[in-house]
């Protein structure tokens, strides 16, 4: 029988949570790394053993974990993130020039082909690659050296990379998402990137239809339809049909088009999940309602799935990388929050209980589904 | 033999308990003892000094012997007691945060 692993990073250590094809039953390990800020853990879909963590700290900078054996135990691994050449500016709050400086790693995405290659998002936002397992990074510099570098701007959250998709139909490509500048997408594996985002409106920007400037929340793809991508702004859902080339709203009927994450179903290319939240100064449901909404028609026309999440009094946020789905025959959506519940759902979004309740808050959510 | 005490984050991380015992030749300084520290246990690399500008992280400290050396420079003598070994270098963390 197949198992579910579930992979959560918490402003406090790492969780792993472990349950049968049922999910039904849930055991909790952790946290691994007590006290640390774990961003992401990710594994390796070429060896479901081979895990990366990003374990970081106010007071003690930035590591990386690596496990080999599921999550059971760790070694931390290269942590030197060094911006290739002369690093120069980017813009600051208030406009003025910044040097761009390292600070954390958001998200580590490993190969689809080889546990030994592994690429970093982080912040001040660049994209790193390991080809020896995390020991050493090296910077894909031409994304920030991409003419539009020195406008970027960081989001409220730092000017953090945060999402990065490989393309499983072309190994060359490759999409990431910054906030704020927005997506962009190498054709050559990382040597050289465009900004894909034509058919964004942001009024928050002086040009709401800037080349850059956008504040992309998260990008999801079905790994049958590299072409198709879905994307929470920081309001507005939109949807590409060709890889990012233009985009189109598909908010609908959403109670609220604010949110962080996005993600699709399994085996259901046109169904797609978000967590609407109420605004960007309130990050929170509307209501006190948590809500995920589901499309099954690839965006516009949206249900509510209430059965099991609390419908009264809750005030918790869903960030960008806390929402994630198995593989299972009956595809299980699973999510995170601020207030420390890691949500299940075994049927697609249909009903949902809660694995645990009080963790630390949640900042990101991944699921592997395990022979 | 010089004795440095770490935080409690990076004993774990080191997998150290108690203080830290180092050989260091010469007169020691901050740059020699974090630099023995760190070729003795290569995962406290970034930990203490950024990795690029080797600069101390800025919500740890340096004290010994009742003085706070944090902005001593690197190369700076430290006091004899600690290159005798009969005090320890603390390395210690800021208590903000939560």
């Amino acid at each position: 029988m197949s198992k579910i692993r579930v992979l959560v990073g918490t402003r406090k250590g790492a969780f792993v949570l472990t349950s049968d094809a049922k999910r039904e039953k849930w055991e909790v390990a952790g946290p691994h790394f007590a006290g640390w800020e774990v961003y992401h853990v990710k594994g390796s879909p070429a060896d479901p053993n081979r895990l990366y963590a990003s374990q970081s700290s106010g007071w003690f900078g930035q590591l990386i974990q690596r496990s080999n054996d599921g999550g059971k135990t760790w070694e931390p691994v290269g942590n030197k993130f060094t911006y290739d050449g002369v690093p120069g500016t980017h813009q600051w709050y208030d406009g003025t020039p910044h040097p761009w400086e390292f600070k954390r790693v958001w998200h580590l995405e490993p190969s689809l082909t080889d546990p030994e290659t592994v690429y970093a998002g982080v912040e001040d936002a660049a994209l790193f690659r390991s080809n020896d397992g995390g020991q050493t990074w090296l910077e894909l510099s031409g994304l920030r050296g991409h003419g539009s570098g020195p406008g970027w701007q960081p989001g409220a959250g730092g000017m953090c990379l945060h999402t990065v998709i490989l393309d499983p139909a072309d190994p060359q490509r490759i999409f990431i998402a910054i906030s704020a500048a927005g997506a962009f997408r190498t054709d050559d594996g990382g040597e050289t990137w465009r900004p894909i985002n034509q058919g964004l409106k942001s009024q928050y920007i002086p040009d709401p239809t800037a080349e850059v400037g956008h504040c992309v929340h998260h990008i999801a793809m079905h790994p049958s339809r590299p072409g198709v991508l879905f994307m929470q702004k920081h309001w507005d859902v939109m949807r590409s049909d060709n890889a990012g080339e233009s985009w189109h709203e598909v908010s609908g009927n959403l109670p609220t088009d604010f949110g962080f994450a996005i993600d699709v179903h399994a085996h259901e290319p046109e169904t797609i999940y978000v967590v609407p939240i109420k605004s960007d100064s309130e990050h929170y449901p509307p209501d006190g309602k948590l809500r995920v909404y589901r499309s099954r028609t690839g965006g516009n026309e949206w249900e509510a799935l209430t059965q099991g999440l609390p419908q009264s009094d809750c005030y918790v946020n869903v960030l960008r990388d806390a929402m994630a789905v198995d593989s299972l025959d009956s595809c299980g959506v699973y999510f995170g929050t601020t207030g420390g519940q890691v949500y299940a759902s075994p049927d697609a979004g249909d009903s949902w209980a809660p694995i645990v309740r009080d963790l630390p808050a949640v900042l990101s959510v991944e699921v592997q589904t395990l022979p | 033999m010089i004795r440095v005490w770490l935080p409690p984050h990076l004993r774990t991380l080191a997998r150290i308990d108690g203080e830290v015992t180092l050989d260091v030749a010469g007169q020691p300084t901050q740059r020699s003892v974090l630099d023995a520290l760190e070729a003795a246990h290569p995962m406290l690399r970034g930990t203490i000094r950024d990795q690029v500008t080797q600069q101390r992280r800025p919500f740890l400290r340096f004290f010994a012997c009742e003085e706070d050396l944090s902005h001593e420079p690197p190369d700076a003598p430290l006091p004899k007691e600690v290159a005798s070994g009969a005090e320890p270098l603390l390395i210690i963390g800021a208590i903000a945060g939560g």
